[in-house]
């Protein structure tokens, strides 16, 4: 008798839902990394973008997120430097692009995809991404900005409504 | 290590039930695997089992499902078509090579 492992056919009711609220380079891989691996699972997974999360499935800005250690007290030089950097330096003209560009460096190194890459992972292998109406309507946006595979932009009130019985998660 | 029997030959595997020696595997083990999970292996299936043997070989290690499409040329979707639901444990599985370790 050969023994097979469990690969969880069964349990097909765990559903998992991202609250995606920032827009920072830094801070929008946290949701879009967890959703690929629950995807990956065979796990029903959503998105629902909001406030600054809604630059990660807007044409316009998903290309080019920025990231800055401005108010970030954690950031240390790469490398596990004991220094912290210094907050009065990200706020010199440049450093944001300087910054940007050597975390998009590390995360190339680690063979991460860059933003729209991964939206689109996430979007073929079958993830839900929805527009926060709110944040849509406050920043003057269509549903012509936004990358097709984004399904609809839907209310706080459908939010909680689809997320009955998931993990929410926000990011 | 347990061993079991995989179409007709003797297999070690770990314990959830993963082959751990990459040279006991052979195309008639891959089709009892497939089986055991309720896949019947196409040319499709081939395609990725393959890669994964050649890549496993040459890298050392599992591709996620990211390098599948990428580097061995099936698109995403189709991998959650041919393998439902854990594409990739379960194309590891048939290709007698480990779980992938990574994050994307």
């Amino acid at each position: 008798m050969a023994f097979v492992p469990d690969f969880g056919d069964d349990d097909g009711d765990r559903k998992i839902c991202f609250i995606a609220s920032k827009g920072t380079l830094d801070m929008v891989y946290p949701s879009l990394i967890m959703a690929n691996a629950a995807l990956g699972e065979g796990i029903e997974t959503h998105i629902f973008f909001t406030f600054w999360g809604m630059d990660i499935v807007t044409k316009k800005h998903m290309e080019d997120l920025q990231f800055t250690w401005l108010g970030n007290t954690a950031m240390h030089p790469p490398g596990g430097s004991k220094i912290h950097m210094p907050q009065g330096l990200a706020g010199l003209p440049g450093m944001t692009a300087m910054a940007t560009k050597m975390m998009k460096k590390q995360i190339a190194e680690l063979d991460v995809p860059e933003v729209p890459e991964m939206v689109q992972m996430i979007a073929d292998a079958g993830g839900h991404l929805w527009a926060c109406k709110m944040s849509v309507d406050m920043m003057g946006l269509t549903k012509d900005d936004m990358i097709p595979e984004v399904e609809d932009i839907i209310s706080a009130t459908d939010f909680i409504e689809l997320s009955a019985g998931a993990q929410v998660i926000f990011t | 290590m347990p061993t079991t029997t995989i179409a007709g030959a003797e297999v070690q595997v770990d314990e959830e039930g993963f082959m751990t020696e990459y040279d006991e595997w052979n195309e008639e083990i891959a089709n009892a695997l497939a089986g055991n999970i309720g896949i019947e292996l196409t040319d499709d299936h081939w395609q990725v089992i393959k890669f994964l043997r050649e890549d496993y070989k040459e890298q050392g290690e599992t591709p996620m499902l990211r390098r599948v499409s990428n580097v061995g040329g099936v698109p995403t979707k189709q991998l959650f078509q041919l393998f439902p639901k854990k594409p990739a444990k379960k194309m590891s599985y048939i290709a007698g090579v480990p779980k992938p370790q990574g994050c994307v």
